[in-house]
């Protein structure tokens, strides 16, 4: 039986660019949003780019952020990229003052670098001995700092070392795009996709 | 010096008309040479970091036909792309980042409507919104902007317009020398190096690039974050890798496949 999953629109921007990621990897995957929310049955893939607070605001508004925080904590899988991977999270320096879903202990932080956001590749280093080392696209200018070392799935370098991915429990999230980051990144979804089915 | 592993890029750029990649031949006429999508995954198999697909037709009403090449490449490619090209609404924005692109380049619209910048970046993001601008030398260390597919010197300062377009939230740079594009005599690197240091985001050199080895002194001396061309690749006289080899020889970062 082929893995469906629920491709959540959380509002942030360039959800084309993981669906047609997804059709490629001839994955089954049925949109949702606050307007037609997920109720668990199918494993979560929350892409998206764009500003922590304004992300944050408008799950509050459509409540979709208590539907995402009830099913991941029933142990509903969750992939989170970029801003999926961020929200995880109790706040960000991107937005003093707005709460995260709290879902991981940990803040997110901006990079202190001269270039600001980071646009390109970089080259992963694995923590984890199941998850393989290589390049990955990055465009961001906050990455995550959880509060649990073990938490850190994958670092890269830039103005030092910065968490680049996290894996805790039933919750997997990239900072990069998988979706972007050619067949290493492709190979990245296809093992959480095997891994939740 | 802070620890980096983030690579240089090198970017091939596509220029497009009636969902045809061409080029430009003598009395402004066009060649074609080939589907995009066929070049594009020609290049994302040579280790191309991201491509760049340039609407060039004259008054760009075949926007239906760009927003078609985009899916089509969105399909099949799984290394990020920018598109530009006309580009000059945020709706036109939304459009072609809907149906796929990574980003969208905006250079003569942005010059008319500086606003427009800060629009994008806040529909979108400025990771999204890179500004292209085209710039031609006026005096030491100094260039000014040209507009209009470079036909018009708006006698602007390249500085000065750079620093507004990165202050209304521009994320990228793509900054081409009018004087070096289409010469083969190597980028500008004065310019690229002013710029690089300058600005806090990063900068995509363009226009001049002749062999592998311009490649190293965009990187090593002109202190680029990425780096564009068209023909040296188009006319298949040095591919990606051949350029990457020699990036990696000369001790640049660059992400090998």
């Amino acid at each position: 039986m082929k893995t469906e999953i629920d491709l959540v629109d959380i509002g942030g921007g360039n959800i084309g660019s993981i669906s047609r990621c997804l059709e490629r990897l001839k994955v089954n995957f049925h949109r949702v949003d606050a307007q037609s929310p997920p109720d668990g049955s199918r494993p979560l893939l929350v892409p998206g780019v764009g500003a922590f607070g304004a992300v944050i605001d408008c799950l509050r508004q459509s409540q979709l952020d208590g539907k995402l925080v009830a099913l991941v904590k029933a142990g509903t899988p969750y992939l989170g990229i970029c801003i999926g991977l961020q929200i995880l999270f109790e706040g960000s320096q991107e937005s003093p003052g707005t709460p995260g879903l709290s879902l991981v202990p940990g803040q997110v932080v901006r990079f202190q670098h001269a270039k600001v956001p980071q646009i390109g590749w970089n080259k992963l280093r694995s923590r984890n001995s199941d998850w393989p080392s290589g390049y990955a696209y990055f465009v961001n200018s906050y990455y995550p700092a959880p509060a649990q070392a073990q938490a850190t799935l994958y670092e890269a370098d830039y103005g030092g070392s910065f968490c680049a991915a996290i894996k805790t429990g039933n919750i997997t999230a990239f900072q990069f795009h998988p979706e972007k980051s050619g067949p290493f990144g492709s190979e990245l979804l296809s093992r959480w996709l095997a891994s939740v089915s | 010096m802070s620890v980096d592993g983030l690579c240089k890029r090198i970017i091939p750029c596509l220029d497009v008309a009636n969902g045809r990649t061409v080029k430009g031949v003598k009395f402004g006429n066009l060649r074609d040479i080939g589907d995009p999508v066929e070049l594009g995954l020609l290049y994302e198999e040579q280790g191309a970091d991201e491509l760049t697909f340039l609407d060039i037709s004259a008054t760009h009403e075949q926007r239906d036909t760009v927003v078609e090449l985009v899916n089509k490449v969105a399909r099949n490619l799984s290394i990020p792309f920018t598109v530009g090209g006309g580009v000059n609404s945020v709706d036109t924005v939304k459009r072609l980042l809907g149906n796929g692109a990574d980003k969208v380049t905006i250079n003569t619209a942005a010059v008319s409507n500086p606003q427009l910048i800060d629009d994008i970046a806040i529909a979108c993001g400025s990771q999204c919104c890179v500004l292209a601008m085209d710039v031609k030398r006026s005096g030491d260390q100094r260039w000014t902007v040209l507009v209009k597919g470079g036909r018009l010197d708006t006698g602007h300062d390249a500085m000065t317009w750079a620093r507004q377009c990165v202050e209304r939230g521009a994320g990228e740079i793509l900054l081409t020398s009018w004087d070096k594009d289409g010469t083969l005599e190597g980028f500008d690197l004065e310019l690229v190096q002013i710029f690089a240091q300058a600005l806090p985001v990063p900068v995509i050199a363009s226009g001049g690039a002749r062999d592998p080895q311009s490649f190293v002194d965009v990187f090593q001396r002109g202190n680029a974050d990425a780096a564009l061309a068209a023909s040296i690749f188009h006319d298949g006289t040095y591919t990606v890798a051949a350029v990457k080899e020699q990036l990696h020889k000369a001790g640049v970062t660059v992400r090998l496949c």
